[in-house]
């Protein structure tokens, strides 16, 4: 497995918020000063955690938002309503906050220009934020590999980087296709439907040019698109999922 | 003591018996799925289940053999090192008490293999007296393929991605060999009391 063996412990620092960004209604990117982080790769992840005033304390695990080249470490969090410790990094972190995190963690879901391609995105809802890293990363190196994501949203308002995947699609070797699955706003041109075997053959590569394929968003949007993409014929050790949230089973 | 976040007081959720709760972990109701890669999908029929390597007689089990074999029900808490926790989960398997008395062990050290390519390492010594298994019945019910059916090992007193889902044989090697997680960041042994969750934890 090509990948980034973590060595060495991975000790927690104190990270600054400097920024704020509201991404969607109910997603917020944290733009971070985090003066010890060693770098990461493409798609990893970090730990967060939060402590109370009494000691209590709280951690989950964050896709990181940012590309290596860029200035500040980001993480992009969408707020889920049961959840712990996601509405406070939605609604009550603010700039000047300090913010615990060690990492990055993970060396399977990532990609580094070396990995070449053609790299076929699919992402679901939040699934966008590791994808949206390595779309940065091949932006910062100016790759020559082509990329093309497809990204499924409930609606336009929860499009999450919307404007800059707009300019990346007209930018060369990469393309972008929006779908949406409940909302359609007036005049929308994009595709307007769950993923299915129909769309993937329309906007993948075909099996013999052996797209690297990286998978990223709820459980079932992760499970329909891979048993899709395997079923038109993709080799599954070419697919990299990662998968989000709860699934209710 | 860390610094206080500012304006956190916490979720706390009272349900769940805190000294069943490893550290940085917390209880969930759900079972999320987490793997690498699609989801295998075989037919029972061309399903077998193997030990090999360094063993005394290696033995293939074929679907049906398998099933003929003793099963225990048992009810185990599990520990994801994504940080959730699931207590009193309820289960249907074979012992590998039983698997290994069948094959007998030369080596220390196993290496779990699985469909799709997946591998995990443990020490022999963590799969036998009573305290793993290969599971294929969850909650009453046949394990569905997301959750690693028709077989999984299950190992729950680890981390849980040292439970391969979707497991075809185990092979039993003199020294530990770092398997797919184990390579790509995560803790050789992954001790969810010692919270062992990265390389160096």
């Amino acid at each position: 497995m090509a990948g980034a063996a973590v060595l060495g412990r991975l000790n927690w620092q104190l990270a600054e918020v400097v920024e704020v960004l509201d991404e969607t209604p109910r997603v917020r990117s944290l733009v971070l000063r985090c003066p010890g982080w060693p770098g990461h790769l493409a798609g990893q992840h970090v730990d967060v955690r939060l402590t109370a005033e009494d000691g209590y304390q709280a951690g989950r695990s964050y896709s990181i938002a940012s590309a290596p080249e860029d200035e500040h470490l980001v993480l992009t969090v969408e707020r889920l309503q049961e959840g712990e410790v996601s509405p406070y990094l939605v609604d009550v972190l603010r700039p000047g906050d300090k913010l615990e995190l060690r990492g990055p963690i993970g060396g399977y879901f990532v990609w580094k220009e070396s990995f070449g391609g053609p790299l076929l995105l699919l992402a679901g809802g939040s699934g966008i934020v590791p994808l949206r890293s390595i779309l940065r990363h091949h932006a910062a190196t100016q790759s020559s590999t082509a990329a093309r994501l497809l990204y499924s949203s409930r609606s336009r308002e929860e499009i999450i980087y919307r404007n800059e995947l707009e300019r990346l699609n007209a930018s060369k070797n990469v393309d972008v296709f929006f779908t949406l699955t409940r909302e359609w706003p007036e005049g929308w041109n994009g595709h307007r439907r769950r993923i299915d075997e129909e769309l993937l053959r329309e906007i993948s590569w075909p099996p013999t040019e052996r797209p690297l394929v990286y998978v990223c968003g709820p459980t079932a949007f992760v499970e329909r698109a891979a048993d899709l993409l395997v079923a038109i014929g993709h080799d599954p050790s070419r697919i990299k999922t990662e998968r989000f949230g709860p699934t209710g089973t | 003591m860390p610094p206080v976040s500012r304006g956190f007081g916490g979720r706390r959720r009272p349900a769940a018996d805190p000294s069943r709760i490893p550290p940085g972990q917390y209880a969930t109701s759900d079972f999320p799925v987490l793997s690498a890669g699609p989801t295998p999908r075989i037919p029972l029929e061309q399903w077998s289940f193997a030990i090999r390597g360094a063993v005394k007689t290696p033995i293939s089990w074929t679907w049906r053999e398998f099933l003929s074999l003793p099963s225990d029900t048992f009810t185990v808490d599990i520990h994801c090192v994504t940080k959730w926790s699931k207590l009193d989960t309820v289960w249907m398997g074979v012992s590998l008490d039983v698997l290994l008395e069948a094959t007998g062990a030369t080596g220390k050290y196993v290496t779990a293999w699985s469909d799709g390519g997946y591998t995990t390492n443990i020490p022999l010594g963590d799969l036998t007296s009573g305290k793993a298994w290969i599971a294929h019945g969850y909650d009453g019910k046949p394990l569905e393929a997301e959750h690693g059916g028709p077989a999984r090992l299950l190992v729950p007193h680890l981390y849980f991605w040292k439970s391969a889902k979707w497991v075809r044989g185990l092979e039993l090697t003199q020294e530990e060999e770092p398997g797919f997680w184990e390579q790509n960041g995560y803790h050789i042994y992954g001790d969810p009391w010692r919270e062992q969750r990265y390389s160096g934890d």
